[in-house]
């Protein structure tokens, strides 16, 4: 029995009906989210302790031996997932305090809010495929709401794109669950893994392989099905998009590290190769479509595109250090990412405004903000000593390692990019005058109208120094990624793991 | 009869896309929703269909008599089911809201927020 394997689903879970019920007063709900999510974070915590020292951390749902019950699993990399998720949702829960509208407060946000953070953290430790759906859809039907709540003219525009590509995704990744299940009759993961090699043709195995690569792709914005995001991410309030920046294309990037390391490892020269392009591609065009781009989020977003390419070829290159890499790129990403859209949302406090040319003289004003930019915004780029460097120094290497020159070249050419993006918001937003037009400056100038104003701070304080100490400690965080990825590389471990006595 | 009904799965995939590529959003939706009885059907077509063999196991017998129906398909298509109403719901009342906010259901008029 192990109950921090359940916990991180059940707190939210929890939290969440708790809310409702909490309907009418807004201060018990927001007291409930903070709670809510230093305990999720302490599940997690707990759940990466056991986890590093039993290796799997595994729960039968009903009791039912493996392959016939739903299983929870939790390896190294699902716990570190874990751990991320409770920084991150107590990040934005602590930011909303400030930031939420009113009205979005009083119309379920914080219940959404937990919902969301249930199903992202039942697709991390779920162990049977047909259940990650349901996971999926679970965290699909709460953004949704997120998503749409408040209903300006730009969310329903946004939500509408985001709303058809996710279903869309859903129903690809339950018709290869069917073809799956049809081939070999069994829906736990690590059974399939186990049979996977006994179909006898080869090449349907392949075929839904690419099914669960396009819909994951899709989840996880992959080149060149990712133009949702940059069409969507902007559009609601800004706690919302700093909360799916973080995590909800990285769920689809677990999702595909999932599958195809443990299951769909038959034919690596086609379905990775496959990747390996799709990552390249990904990275190129993200960091692209963000030159061209003069809107504080709208630059964010197409940055998350161009960063999940790494992670990608982390996977996709399938050598161990590649993957430490991908593991360690997630780590570094969920927590920058994040940090930056509450910069921005804090610039728009400031100023009302995310459009580069509305902004300015922030530098001059609040020095601690740009600070608080800038540790992130180098991180991102990969400046050392700062985490992104670490991550992008072990994937380039493991690039190199391969072989895989223009793969490096790109990766490269994409940081040095990212580097641009920054820069451009740096010296728009922090160093620029305040431009003529601009009259709403008090609040930049002067003290800061907001009872609240701390709960702007501290999210952003202790996700910047997250990212310092990734980077100056990074030692015992590469080790983390260096155990999940001995376990991803070994799937016999995890089948092991699971079906223990009960291997046919 | 399952290659019967191979053709139809497919032919409602077929009938899912050219909705969802059409232009308003009414279409949009109905796509959607044939999409999703498409997957539905392909799972009940591809984990094998057996007829008039209901997975029940006689008194006092330890397991089934014979070859049975698959049991598992009908719960995950139940389930699928179930969510996919949950999430279509959502979406009739979104492209309504959207309707009202941006006052047409044109999907070529709905790209402000594009880039």
């Amino acid at each position: 029995m192990s109950p921090e394997l359940i916990l991180p689903v059940l707190i939210p879970l929890t939290a969440g009906a708790l809310s409702l019920s909490l309907w009418r007063s807004v201060r018990y709900q927001r007291i409930l989210a903070v709670l809510a999510n230093i305990l999720l974070l302490w599940s997690g915590i707990w759940l990466l302790m056991s986890t590093t020292e039993h290796g799997f951390v595994i729960m039968q749902m009903g009791n039912w031996p493996a392959p016939f019950s739903i299983v929870f699993v939790a390896d190294v990399l699902a716990a570190i997932m874990i751990v991320l998720t409770g920084i991150i949702g107590l990040a934005i829960a602590i930011y909303s305090l400030a930031s939420t509208p009113r009205g979005h407060e009083k119309f379920g946000y914080y219940p959404l809010m937990h919902l969301l953070l249930a199903g992202v953290a039942g697709s991390f430790l779920t162990g049977d495929i047909f259940n990650l759906f349901v996971w999926f859809e679970v965290m699909l039907l709460a953004s949704f709401a997120l998503l749409t709540l408040g209903g300006e003219r730009a969310q329903m525009e946004g939500a509408i794109k985001y709303v058809t590509l996710n279903l869309f995704s859903s129903a690809i990744f339950l018709s290869a669950v069917g073809l799956l299940y049809g081939m070999v009759g069994t829906l736990n993961m690590a059974d399939i893994a186990q049979k996977v090699s006994q179909v006898e043709d080869p090449g349907m195995i392949t075929v839904v392989a690419m099914m669960f690569m396009v819909s994951f792709g899709i989840k996880a914005a992959a080149f060149p099905l990712f133009f949702w995001l940059p069409a969507s991410y902007h559009t609601p309030q800004v706690a919302v998009s700093a909360l799916f920046a973080g995590l909800l294309t990285k769920v689809g990037v677990y999702a595909l590290f999932r599958m195809f390391t443990l299951i769909f490892t038959q034919d690596v020269d086609y379905t990775h190769n496959i990747l390996l392009w799709a990552a390249t591609l990904t990275m190129l065009t993200g960091v692209l479509g963000a030159a061209a781009q003069f809107e504080f989020r709208r630059i964010l977003s197409f940055h998350i595109v161009s960063q999940i390419g790494y992670m990608m070829l982390g996977l996709a290159l399938y050598t161990p250090l590649a993957i430490i890499g991908g593991v360690f790129y997630i780590m570094h990403h969920i927590i920058v990412k994040t940090n930056l859209f509450l910069v921005s949302g804090f610039t728009y406090r400031l100023l009302g405004s995310y459009e580069l040319k509305n902004l300015g003289g922030v530098y001059k004003y609040r020095p601690l903000l740009a600070v608080l930019f800038l540790i992130p915004a180098l991180s991102l780029a990969g400046i050392p000593p700062l985490s992104g460097f670490f991550a992008k120094f072990v994937i380039i290497r493991a690039a190199l390692e391969a072989e895989a020159y223009l793969v490096t070249f790109v990766a490269l050419l994409v940081g040095l990019l990212t580097l641009y993006s920054m820069i451009k918001i740096w010296a728009e937003v922090f160093w620029k005058k305040i431009p003529d037009h601009v009259h709403n400056t008090e609040e930049l100038k002067g003290k800061l109208n907001e009872k609240h104003a701390w709960a702007y701070y501290v999210p952003m304080v202790s996700l910047a120094i997250c990212t310092l100490i990734i980077g100056l400690y990074g030692q015992p965080i590469y080790e983390l990624a260096e155990m999940s990825a001995k376990q991803l590389m070994n799937p016999q471990l995890y089948i092991d793991a699971v079906l223990g006595g009960n291997q046919p | 009869m399952e290659s019967l009904m191979a053709y139809v799965v497919g032919i409602m995939f077929t009938a899912a896309f050219y909705m969802m590529l059409r232009r308003s959003i009414v279409k949009l939706v109905i796509g959607l929703m044939i999409l999703s009885n498409a997957a539905n059907l392909l799972i009940f077509v591809v984990s094998g269909m057996t007829r008039g063999a209901p997975p029940l196991i006689p008194e006092g017998a330890s397991g089934p008599a014979g070859i049975v129906a698959d049991p598992l398909p009908q719960a995950l298509i139940l389930t699928a089911i179930v969510i996919a109403f949950g999430v279509l719901a959502f979406a009739v009342v979104l492209i309504r809201r959207a309707y009202e906010v941006v006052g047409t259901d044109d999907l070529d008029q709905m790209k402000d927020t594009d880039t």
